[in-house]
C-alpha cells in the first residue's frame, strides 16, 4: 500500500491544465506538418501555415494555443494499492483545475447549470473519469476539450444487421455534417461497442491516443486507415475552405457489446487536440 | 489577391468584397458571443439602444482568454458562428454589417446579409495566439458579469481574414470545396 497526498494530485492537475493548453503534443504537431507537406490546394496550404505558426507562437510565448481552453477532462488511472490521504479526491482534482485555469490565464468556460446557465467562474467542475488498475501509481491525463468540435460529435445505437457498412457510413455522415464548424483539420475518435455511455467514453479515449498510433487489432487498424483516407477525399479541407486535409488522424477503440446491439460514437476534436499525462 | 481594408464597413466597401477573398482588416470591432447577443437582442426588442453604435459595425464572435500582465488580450480566435444565427438578422437590421467567426450559417442569415449588404468573414479557428497579435487595444464596454463573454471594443491591425459569405450570398464553404473537388477530377 502506497500513500499519496491529495495535494500531490492537485499540483499535478494544475500543471497539466496549463501545459496541455500551451504546448501541442509532438504527434499532433508532426501530423499537421506532414499534412501541410502533402497539401496541394493553395488556400489550404495558407491555412495550415497559419495553424503551424499559431502553435509555435503559443509554445514560445507560453500562451494558450486556442482561446477555448475547454472543459477540463481529467482521466485518472488509480492503482488499487494506492491510498489517497489528506483530502477528498474529487475536491483535489477540482482544486487543481481551479488553480491551473487561474494561474495559466486560461478561459473559464463552464456554466453551473446546463439550462439555466451562469458561469462557475473557475472552470470547475472537471469532467472526471476514474479507473482502478493494478499497481501503486496514479496516472493523470488532462485533456482540455473545446466545444466547437464537441458539439459536432454524435452517437447512434445500431442494429447488428447494420454491420461494418453502417459504421463506415455513420463516421462519414458525422464528419460531413460537421463541415467547417469543428475547425478542421480534425481528429476523429470512434468508439464502437459497450453500452450507450461506454461507446461515448471509448470515443473520447480514442482522442487521447497518439494520432500516429494504430489499433492493435489489424482489422480495426485497417478500418482506421480506410476511414481517414475516405474523410480526406471529402474535400472539406482546412477550415472548410476546400482541400485535401480534412482530418489529421482517426483512432478507433472497441469493447465487447450485447447480442442485440452495436453502439457507435464519433467524438470530433479540432486540430488543437491537447492532452498531457504524468504519473505519480 | 489580398485586400487591405479599413473599417467602418460601409455598404460601398461591403460590395467590393467577394467570397474567397483574403482580407487584412484594420479598425475598431466589437466582441460578442452567445450570452452577449442574447442580451443585445433583448434590448433591441424592448426598443433600447445597444452598448455601441451598430451602424456599419463589425462584430467578432470571440471569448478571449484573460490577458496576461502587460498584454492587451489573451488568445482570441473565433467561436462557432452558427450559435449566433438566431440573433444575426436582428443585429443586421439594427445596422451592424460585418461578422467575424467560423463555421456554417443558416439560410435566413444569408438572406439577411443579402438584404442588408452584410459580410461574413472567417478567422482561422484555433489560431487564438496568432490572432491576438493583431489586437492592439481592448476595452471592456458592457456586460462585465459575463466574464469571457463580456462586450469588448477592440482595435485591430491587419487582422488576417477570409470572406466566407459575401453581400450577394456567395459562399466560400460551398465554392471552395467544389473547386477543389473539380480540380481532383481533372487530374
Amino acid at each position: 500500500m502506497r500513500e499519496i497526498q491529495a495535494q500531490q494530485i492537485t499540483d499535478v492537475v494544475e500543471r497539466l491544465c496549463i501545459e496541455a493548453n500551451q504546448y501541442l503534443p509532438e504527434d499532433v504537431q508532426c501530423a499537421i506538418r506532414n499534412c501541410r507537406a502533402e497539401e496541394d490546394w493553395e488556400i489550404a496550404q495558407g491555412v495550415l501555415d497559419n495553424i503551424i505558426t499559431n502553435f509555435e507562437l503559443a509554445e514560445s510565448e507560453d500562451v494558450p494555443i486556442c482561446q477555448d481552453t475547454g472543459m477540463a477532462c481529467v482521466f485518472l488511472e488509480i492503482g488499487q494499492d494506492v491510498h489517497i490521504t489528506g483530502g477528498n479526491l474529487t475536491d483535489a482534482v477540482d482544486e487543481g483545475v481551479r488553480r491551473g485555469y487561474d494561474k495559466g490565464y486560461l478561459r473559464k468556460s463552464v456554466v453551473k447549470d446546463p439550462v439555466r446557465r451562469g458561469n462557475t467562474g473557475d472552470n470547475t467542475p472537471a469532467m472526471l473519469y476514474t479507473e482502478i488498475v493494478p499497481g501503486e501509481q496514479i496516472k493523470v491525463t488532462v485533456g482540455p476539450k473545446g466545444f466547437g468540435s464537441e458539439n459536432m460529435s454524435a452517437i447512434r445505437m445500431f442494429k447488428p444487421s447494420a454491420g461494418l457498412q453502417g459504421i463506415k457510413d455513420f463516421i462519414i455522415e458525422t464528419v460531413e455534417a460537421a463541415g467547417p464548424n469543428p475547425c478542421p483539420p480534425i481528429v476523429v475518435g470512434v468508439g464502437i461497442g459497450g453500452t450507450f455511455d461506454k461507446a461515448a467514453l471509448l470515443a473520447k479515449k480514442a482522442l487521447m491516443r497518439p494520432v500516429d498510433s494504430e489499433n492493435p487489432d489489424p482489422f480495426y487498424a485497417d478500418l482506421e486507415r480506410e476511414m481517414l483516407e475516405k474523410i480526406n477525399e471529402l474535400g472539406i479541407g482546412p477550415q472548410g475552405f476546400g482541400g485535401k486535409t480534412t482530418a489529421i488522424g482517426l483512432n478507433i477503440e472497441t469493447l465487447p457489446t450485447h447480442i442485440a446491439g452495436m453502439p457507435c460514437a464519433v467524438n470530433i476534436n479540432c486540430h488543437v487536440t491537447r492532452h498531457k499525462t504524468e504519473v505519480i | 489577391m489580398a485586400k487591405h481594408i479599413t473599417l467602418p464597413l460601409t455598404e460601398e466597401l461591403a460590395k467590393t468584397l467577394h467570397a474567397g477573398d483574403t482580407v487584412y482588416l484594420t479598425g475598431t470591432i466589437y466582441t460578442s458571443r452567445d450570452a452577449g447577443h442574447k442580451r443585445m437582442c433583448e434590448a433591441l426588442a424592448r426598443g433600447e439602444s445597444l452598448p455601441f453604435d451598430p451602424t456599419d459595425a463589425t462584430i467578432y464572435y470571440v471569448g478571449p482568454t484573460p490577458a496576461k500582465p502587460g498584454k492587451v488580450i489573451g488568445s482570441a480566435g473565433p467561436t462557432t458562428s452558427g450559435r449566433m444565427d438566431a440573433y444575426a438578422p436582428a443585429m443586421m437590421a439594427a445596422g451592424a454589417r460585418g461578422m467575424i467567426g467560423k463555421g456554417a450559417r443558416l439560410p435566413e442569415v444569408v438572406e439577411a446579409m443579402k438584404k442588408y449588404r452584410g459580410v461574413y468573414f472567417g478567422a482561422i479557428g484555433g489560431a487564438g495566439a496568432l490572432l491576438a497579435k493583431c489586437i492592439k487595444k481592448a476595452e471592456l464596454i458592457a456586460y462585465e458579469d459575463l466574464g469571457a463573454e463580456a462586450l469588448r471594443k477592440l482595435y485591430v491591425e491587419e487582422m488576417p481574414l477570409f470572406v466566407i459569405i459575401d453581400s450577394e450570398g456567395r459562399n466560400l464553404y460551398e465554392d471552395g470545396r467544389k473547386a477543389y473537388l473539380e480540380s481532383r477530377k481533372q487530374k
